[in-house]
């Protein structure tokens, strides 16, 4: 579950906010697989970047999860792709691991500036 | 609901693995494409965008792999492949998958059969509370065995005793269930009153025996089992103070046992009764004197099972004025306190033993037989599993093939197991020896076959492993060098030394099996003292109410018998109230007449037969005549005495003419006016032969139960159900019961011995086999190793047999090393045999000796196989392979 970017920026994607990242990217609208991973580098600036195996996996994975919902449907290219969707229990999800993200933010924000 | 999608999701993945497949291909695919299409619309040519892609995301491949590894429904496929390639490469080596699943079968399951029914005797505790306090006592024989005790005794013990809450005493009841279609006879005792509260059950309902109605003309009373209550009374909760009829006679129900009551093993019993003996102690030759009564005791708390016996040893050893003893009670011998455990398993304890030893025994050569096959296994397989690593096959991946392997392999064995030890434990059932206790509570016993089945998964696992591990050790690339065939020495030495120990083992196992069958052949040529063969006999025990008087009741067995003699197909038919190798025990006091009383220095198998019996039985005369039938009113009473008995009441002198009393000495006496043949009586093997025997109405109490024996030219059991009719056509209401011929009577008084017989036989065969399979699988690897050198051997002038002379001498070498441990182990184990053992000693060389030889014609032939390919080796092509 971690993805690369070659070069000096190179940052992996923690342990664990590929999930936060995913819900957070699919809360405005369904986005198909490569629509995510474009939008999770966009966002961040080119600093996370994913790979398909493993975005595919927690794709996967989260809908199992009943956090995600998927259907095939036309892109705007109409091509077919798979769209993934937020459910009511990801939006949950989504909002419990902001959440707990920005504590730990803040905590370790508060670390670091205390240290300094 | 998360839980729940899991499930399905999976299980559509897993079912519908092809649409799954193309899904994760599609996704992957449009992911790439996209990137593609991305990279292009921001002004790569095709080429370019394809190489980008590439770099920045991985192959296709990749990205699937890692996709379809995910969820748990790939473990699943992961493990169903490893079966299918397990199977797959079990059925490739049919030899290796039969012999260990058969090896593991029968291993697992012999033990797990053996141990069902040989635990709940040996190591299950008696069902009693605080049950180790509870003893039996038995009173000695002359020669030191146990012996009854008499009423006399028990009442001097109860009374001098200090060290238990209570004792008690019983003897066997067989009652005739009366009123309602075919009599049938149950399973009971007559015992004191104090007998539930020494074991230490409460009734279920009522309050039991009261301990002021057991004395002579008592209440007739009588407690039910639960089985009995709930079979044949409905389980009527007012039962009690009822009354149920027993031999035709009213007895009030005191009480019921509580389900799961075990009555003193190995006794069945469904009704109890009072004894009713006359404690104020009458004469000598009343009941109260004889020895068949069976006592227990419960020792008080505090007080040390030992110290009792050792204040009872006190007791016999001291009489006193007050309770005078005649001598055949006079406890010289001392009196013997068991725990009633012991005591219960001492009879069938030593075969059971012995059989207990032999099953660890074979565990112990399946173990090894399994370390070897699969040694021999990986040593083949050590090329191939090589060449997988290198490949690129991960650590964990081969580890769960091997895994997967072994357990499929453990699985086939297991069902197999379960399957003999199902069959094993009805044989063994089925063979038992009479007298076995607990029969009816046998079980599989679920924990032995766990054990079985996880000590030799474990093994055949771990040593099945060891050739993963042990390939990171070595360079690989050796690894993939070897050959697939050829096998490491380390892994031949260890083999070698498993086909030692495996014939070692063997040795012991078939030298046990050896001694017994040899004692079992001498038996078999012991003569009983009378002709067993072509008879058939059965037991009538007669209700006594049914008779007004004893003359009535000698009419119905003189009219039954005149029936019977009528049959078509019947030669001879007589009564007796004791058969010989029965379990009948039935001895009396015989004193000289004008002898003091207490002077009764002999005892005697006491018969009271039927005229014609002694004929019937083949039982032959020595001298004088044999009984006639009933002389006039008032003539003397006659007797024939065995040869023993003449020899050790007249040594010297001619006992015909002379007179004796039997039992009672206030009557007139018995004239002797002939000599027989001496009589097995309670054993082939050893027991007196001391014998009286008296015409039926010449003994002053008439004997109940009643032996119908009856001699035939030709099948003899098939004149039962015509024997029956014609006894029933004179009363129908007289329980018939223990119809056997009277070689099935003989047989099972050896029961014990046949029994171990058969399974040490059984299990030495076995051990017979496996040794010479697991010689035959080293011999043949070595020759396959040695191809080679031995193709130089031939090509540089060895001849056929020299060359098979080679290879049979190594495979020789191992089985008279595996022989001298053998020898040495069994006879260092031979004590444990040693009470199943007759006329032959524990280090019978005889025995040895065949064993021996039968185990080196076993190895010779094992060898043969490999040798003669061996010798068949072209050199020439040999060395052209070089």
């Amino acid at each position: 579950m971690t993805a690369s970017l070659p070069g000096p920026e190179n940052t992996d994607v923690i342990q664990g906010t590929l999930d936060l990242l995913i819900l957070r990217t699919l809360r405005p609208a369904p986005l198909h697989g490569y629509g995510i991973a474009r939008r999770i580098e966009q966002i961040s600036r080119g600093v996370f970047k994913v790979n398909p195996g493993s975005l595919l996996t927690a794709l996967k994975r989260m809908e199992r999860r009943g956090w995600l919902d998927s259907d095939w449907r036309q892109t705007e290219k109409s091509r077919r792709a798979r769209y993934y969707r937020l459910t009511a229990a990801g939006a949950r999800q989504l909002a419990a691991e902001t959440e707990d993200w920005r504590r730990r933010a803040n905590a370790m924000g508060r670390l670091l500036s205390a240290e300094a | 609901m998360s839980f729940w999608r899991q499930v399905t999701h999976g299980f559509r993945s897993l079912l519908h693995r092809e649409a799954a497949d193309r899904d994760i291909r599609d996704e992957v695919r449009q992911f790439l494409d996209d990137a593609a299409a991305d990279m292009m619309a921001r002004g790569a040519s095709p080429e370019d965008a394809a190489r980008a892609v590439r770099r920045e995301f991985g192959s296709a491949d990749a990205a699937r792999e890692q996709l379809r590894s995910s969820g748990w429904e790939h473990a699943v496929c992961t493990v169903v492949a490893d079966l299918r390639f397990g199977a797959r490469l079990l059925r490739r080596s049919p030899g290796f998958t039969t012999v260990a699943v058969l090896t593991l079968g029968l291993g697992i399951g012999s033990a797990t059969a053996i141990f069902s029914v040989v635990s709940p005797v040996l190591f299950d505790p008696l069902s009693y509370p605080d049950a180790s306090r509870v003893v039996s006592i038995t009173d000695r024989s002359p020669d030191g065995a146990p012996a009854a005790v008499t009423f006399g005794t028990y009442r001097e013990v109860l009374e001098r005793s200090r060290s238990f809450t209570g004792l008690a005493v019983f003897k066997p009841w067989q009652p005739a269930a009366t009123g309602e279609g075919e009599p049938e006879r149950l399973d009971g005792q007559r015992v004191s009153a104090g007998y539930f509260r020494v074991l230490g059950v409460e009734p279920m309902l009522g309050r039991g025996f009261d301990d002021a109605d057991d004395r002579p003309g008592g209440p007739v009373v009588v407690m039910l089992s639960y089985g009995l209550w709930r079979r044949h009374l409905g389980g009527d909760s007012a039962i009690v103070g009822r009354t149920v009829s027993l031999d035709g006679e009213p007895y009030r129900v005191v009480g019921v046992m509580p389900r799961g009551f075990e009555n003193v093993p190995p006794y069945p019993a469904q009704v109890w009764s009072l004894l009713q003996y006359d404690p104020s102690l009458p004469g000598f030759e009343a009941r109260e004197w004889g020895h068949h009564l069976n006592m227990v005791g419960r020792v008080s708390g505090g007080v040390d099972p030992e110290q009792a016996g050792v204040e009872i040893s006190r007791i016999a050893a001291n009489p006193i004025s007050e309770r005078a003893r005649p001598t055949w009670a006079s406890m010289k011998q001392g009196l013997s306190l068991l725990p009633l455990k012991e005591a219960v398993t001492a009879a069938a304890g030593p075969a059971l033993r012995v059989l207990l030893g032999a099953v660890v025994l074979l565990l112990l050569i399946v173990c090894v037989n399994v370390t070897n096959l699969i040694l021999a296994r990986s040593a083949r397989r050590r090329g191939e599993l090589t060449l997988r690593a290198v490949l690129g096959a991960a650590r964990p991946r081969l580890v769960g093939q091997l895994l997967t392997e072994g357990l499929l392999l453990a699985g086939l064995g297991a069902a197999l197991g379960m399957a003999v030890a199902r069959v094993g434990i009805d044989a063994l059932v089925a063979l038992s020896p009479p007298g076995l206790p607990r029969l009816e509570t046998v079980t599989l016993q679920g924990g032995a076959f766990a054990f079985a089945l996880g000590i030799t998964t474990l093994l055949g696992v771990v040593v099945g492993l060891a050739p993963v591990f042990g390939a990171t050790r070595r360079d690989l690339h050796a690894g993939v060098l070897e050959t697939s065939r050829r096998s490491s020495t380390g892994n031949v030495v260890t083999r070698r030394v498993l086909v030692m120990a495996q014939v070692g083992l063997a040795f012991v196992l078939m030298a046990g099996a050896g001694l017994v069958l040899r004692s079992v052949v001498r038996l078999s040529a012991v003569q009983p003292g009378f002709d067993p063969s072509h008879m058939v006999v059965m037991q009538v025990q007669t209700s006594p109410q049914r008779f007004a008087d004893d003359e009535d009741f000698h009419r119905f067995l003189a009219r039954s018998l005149d029936e019977v003699r009528q049959l078509p197909g019947v030669t001879a038919a007589a009564l007796t109230s004791q058969l010989p190798l029965s379990g009948d025990f039935d001895v009396y006091g015989v004193t000289l007449e004008h002898e003091a009383r207490s002077n009764a220095a002999h005892a005697a198998l006491r018969y009271a037969v039927s005229p014609g019996y002694l004929e019937t039985m083949g039982i032959p005369l020595v001298r004088g005549r044999l009984l006639g039938e009933a002389g006039a009113g008032g003539a003397a009473p006659t007797v024939v005495v065995s040869e023993a008995l003449a020899e050790s009441a007249f040594p010297g002198r001619d006992p015909i003419g002379q007179r004796i009393h039997v039992g009672r000495t206030d009557l007139p006496p018995y004239t002797i006016v002939g000599v027989v043949g001496n009589v097995k009586q309670t054993s082939l093997a050893t027991g007196p032969a001391e014998a009286v025997y008296l015409r039926t109405e010449d003994w002053y109490a008439a004997d109940r139960a009643v032996w119908v024996v009856v001699r035939s030219p030709g099948d003899a059991a098939a004149l039962v159900p015509s024997i029956k009719r014609a006894i029933w056509a004179v009363d129908g209401d007289q329980p018939i019961v223990r119809i056997a011929t009277m070689d099935e009577v003989v047989s099972r008084s050896e029961g014990g011995r046949r029994f171990a017989l058969i399974i040490l036989e059984a299990f030495a065969a076995l051990a017979l086999v496996l040794a010479g399979i697991g010689l035959y699988g080293v011999v043949s690897g070595s020759v396959t190793d040695r191809l080679h050198e031995i193709g130089i051997r031939a090509a540089l002038g060895a001849s056929r047999g020299e060359i098979l002379g080679m290879v049979i001498r190594q495979g020789m070498s191992l089985t008279a090393a595996g022989m001298a441990i053998g020898i040495v182990a069994a006879v260092m184990l031979s004590s444990t045999v040693a009470t199943l053992l007759f006329g032959v000693t524990r280090l019978d060389p005889v025995t040895y000796l065949s064993v021996a030889f039968v185990l080196v014609a076993t190895s010779v032939l094992a060898c043969w196989i490999p040798a003669a390919r061996a010798a068949g080796v072209d050199p020439a092509s040999t060395l052209r392979a070089e």
